[in-house]
């Protein structure tokens, strides 16, 4: 009888899981700790002759400070954050709006699903139609004219803002949707009753947004910002086929990814790491920092007020 | 180390087998051949000449041989590189590869044929142990292909099918339009060296059309008459050569001037193939003849006979396919015959040379052909192309090569492009260059910039 008590079901919820931490474990764990040991080795291949690992120390880290790779860093921030301010405007805007049962908007599904088409097409692909359409003799350049707006064809990416505003711009295209979907979710997740209730107290949309609205839905907006930033930092199809991995004019567009990419054409597997390695710290510290900005225990500002209340106490004494 | 002492032994049990008499080595040959090569350019000349071939399946990557062999054919883009990332990672597994995966023959073009002819590497079989003897089987060859496809202690180790000296190809409307003549001796007179190339310019400019359609069309001429190779054996230092510098300097004078169509960036893009259209204001182009007959021509949309061909400003090769049998190939015997076929039969040369227009690696069948109506291309007007042709090939000099070249050609092009659209200044353009090199070749310690 004894025995029949301690029965437990947890050794199959284990089981269910094994294939994935199996998975885990042989193609991300030990790639991951390979990627941190070889940062610290000489490691590359010369045509077909291969070279190290001999042990290097820091030097590769020392190498990475000294090359550009913080100007790529901010190449990376300046094209994430042209791409990601539209995107969480136009979402936030989108899900407000179709979550909205006063506006009774036509069609929902129909818009649902032509915001997220564009996130289907694959980014290399999307990027080539891109740089076909506007190239200096493309489509777009020759509609332009013919409608008399330009009198001479712009080399649309010849120039840094140029080719910065088209990534951004196929970025927002192409994650959009999905924000706005994910948002919607959150929002539908607010009981109708505090809307309600804050209808009959005479609140108005602009003050529902900002004080209903926007608090509640903190976490979800927290794991937008964090998968935007991971994506963000991850840049890479887009800019290397836009243009043409070289991320002209003047490497201005080339992101942190492509240059990564670049050391892995001669497999240089220690400074390739090196420089993961980095981006791993600063991902990590990243999310860190939007984590304790917007998962505040403190949702109804009391313990702030506490807070207030006392340094005020002492303050007077 | 351990890979490579094995490597060794399977290479010089390979040698044994090769030099083993015909019979048995039939009984030995694998089920598959593996190639390895960048476009479909070779697939189909087998295709066409080489005459064990059955049929290729639809999809273009098994063709069946009459012994019932199979060749499969692994195509990487040459583009970044890609081809030699793909083409290493298969070598570096050759030892342990099973018989049937293993790589058995694999092409390389000019730029990069000097990293697989290396006798450290020794990844490509020499000629000889495949049973082939340079000297005497391969003696109508040009002598330049067989120096480029040799290693450093002068034993050949690939071998071509073509031969790629280049002319000046241009348009007869726009001859006729500018100059009142489209007679190609005349044309050549007026493109006979820079300095009446540009005066010739100029006035093609004050009608309204472009001599060229990119700065890169004639990097080709100045990159292949460099002294000495961009990396010396042994060292870590790029040289950049005062030819390279020419090529700058005079390209951005005539992209300043507007004889260059400055929208066109680089080749093998769309718009440099819309350049190549009918309703383009390019004027030539600089093209071997595989260039005329696989770039230009499904580009051209006007009617047949628009173009002509003449002697370019300065003799230069451009491309060139090698083939190479690979250390550790279970198929020495096919390999042998394919090579033979392809690169030292006149008559099957002679039929690539008429059916595409390539001009092939035989010097008295080029010969020939100069003088043959046979050999008149339709898309020339009725042109012989190999009358021009010819005497460029026995004049080409080979640059000295590096296993470096296609990194340093490629980057050097692309660090100057924003200098050439007034992007940057000439010295960040050169500082581009060297991150880029450096980033390609980790290896590299060093550039070393002519002194102006």
């Amino acid at each position: 009888m004894k025995k029949r008590k301690s029965l437990s079901y947890a050794k199959w919820g284990y089981l269910f899981i094994l294939p994935f931490f199996l998975c885990y474990f042989i193609f991300s764990l030990i790639p991951l700790f390979d990627t941190v040991k070889y940062s610290f080795f000489e490691y590359f291949r010369s045509g077909i002759k291969e070279i190290g690992p001999n042990f290097v120390g820091l030097e590769n880290y020392k190498m990475l400070l000294q090359s550009d790779m913080l100007k790529y860093g901010l190449n990376t921030l300046i094209l994430w954050v042209i791409g990601f301010i539209p995107q969480i405007v136009v979402a936030l805007t989108l899900a407000v709006w179709f979550t909205d049962i006063r506006l009774k908007i036509r069609g929902k599904q129909f818009f649902k699903v032509v915001i997220y088409l564009p996130n289907l097409i694959m980014a290399s692909a999307f990027a080539m139609l891109f740089f076909t359409m506007f190239s200096t003799n493309g489509p777009v350049n020759s509609i332009l004219m013919s409608l008399g707006i330009i009198t001479e064809r712009i080399d649309f990416m010849g120039s840094v803002f140029g080719t910065r505003s088209l990534i951004g711009f196929m970025n927002f295209l192409m994650w959009f949707g999905n924000t706005t979907i994910m948002l919607m979710a959150a929002i539908m997740g607010i009981s109708t009753e505090v809307f309600e209730a804050s209808e009959l107290d005479g609140c108005n949309t602009i003050k529902r947004f900002f004080y209903i609205i926007l608090p509640m839905i903190r976490p979800i907006l927290a794991y937008t910002l964090i998968t935007a930033i991971i994506g963000g930092l991850q840049m890479f199809d887009v800019p290397q086929i836009l243009t043409n991995g070289q991320g002209n004019p003047d490497r201005t567009s080339m992101t942190l990814i492509m240059f990564l990419n670049n050391h892995l054409k001669s497999k240089n597997y220690g400074m390739a790491g090196a420089l993961s390695v980095y981006l791993f710290i600063i991902s990590g510290i990243l999310c860190f920092i939007v984590y304790r900005m917007t998962n505040d225990n403190d949702p109804d500002g009391s313990k702030a007020a506490e807070r207030r209340r006392k340094k005020e106490e002492r303050r007077r004494r | 180390m351990k890979r490579k002492s094995i490597v060794m032994l399977l290479a010089a049990s390979i040698a044994v087998t090769a030099m083993a008499p015909a019979t048995v080595q039939a009984a030995k040959e694998g089920k598959v051949i593996n190639i390895y090569s960048w476009n479909d350019e070779f697939r189909e000349r087998v295709e066409a000449v080489y005459p064990e071939v059955k049929e290729t399946s639809k999809d273009g990557t098994v063709t069946k041989l009459k012994d019932g062999t199979e060749i499969h054919w692994i195509v990487n883009p040459n583009q970044d590189g890609v081809y030699q990332q793909k083409l290493d990672e298969a070598l570096m597994n050759q030892a342990d590869a099973s018989a049937d995966d293993k790589v058995d023959i694999f092409l390389s073009e000019t730029d990069y044929v000097n990293k697989y002819v290396d006798a450290d590497a020794d990844v490509a079989i020499p000629l000889t142990d495949l049973g082939i003897d340079p000297e005497k089987d391969l003696a109508d060859q040009y002598d330049f292909t067989k120096t480029t496809a040799s290693d450093q202690n002068g034993v050949q180790r690939g071998s071509t099918w073509q031969c790629c000296p280049g002319l000046l190809v241009y348009r007869r409307d726009i001859a006729k339009d500018v100059f009142g003549t489209d007679d190609p001796a005349e044309i050549g007179k007026k493109m006979k060296d820079w300095e009446t190339t540009k005066e010739t310019a100029k006035v093609l400019k004050e009608k309204g059309y472009f001599t060229f359609s990119s700065y890169a069309d004639t990097f080709r001429l100045y990159g292949n008459s460099i002294e000495k190779s961009w990396v010396e054996v042994g060292e870590t230092t790029v040289r950049v050569d005062q030819k390279i510098m020419d090529w700058v300097n005079d390209s951005k004078e005539w992209l300043d001037a507007g004889y260059i169509d400055e929208t066109v960036k680089g080749q093998f893009n769309a718009d440099w193939n819309k350049a190549m259209g009918s309703k383009s204001k390019v004027f030539a182009f600089l093209l071997p003849a595989w260039g005329i007959d696989f770039v230009l021509k499904p580009n051209w949309d006007g009617e047949e006979g628009a173009w002509a061909v003449t002697t370019p400003p300065q003799e230069y090769n451009w491309g060139g396919s090698y083939i190479h049998g690979c250390q550790g190939t279970d198929n020495p015997g096919h390999v042998k015959d394919i090579i033979m076929a392809l690169t030292g039969n006149k008559e099957i040369l002679l039929k690539i040379s008429q059916d595409y227009s390539d001009f092939t690696n035989t010097r008295s069948g080029m010969q020939d052909a100069t003088s043959d109506e046979n050999f008149a291309s339709e898309f020339l007007g009725g042109q012989n192309p190999f009358e021009y042709f010819a005497p460029v090939a026995e004049s080409i000099q080979i640059a000295p090569l590096s296993a470096y070249d296609q990194g340093c050609v490629e980057l050097i092009q692309n660090a100057f492009t924003d200098y050439f659209h007034d992007k940057v200044d000439f010295e960040k353009a050169v500082s581009n260059f060297e991150t880029a090199i450096k980033e390609r070749y980790p290896e590299i310690t060093e550039v070393q910039w002519p002194e102006k």
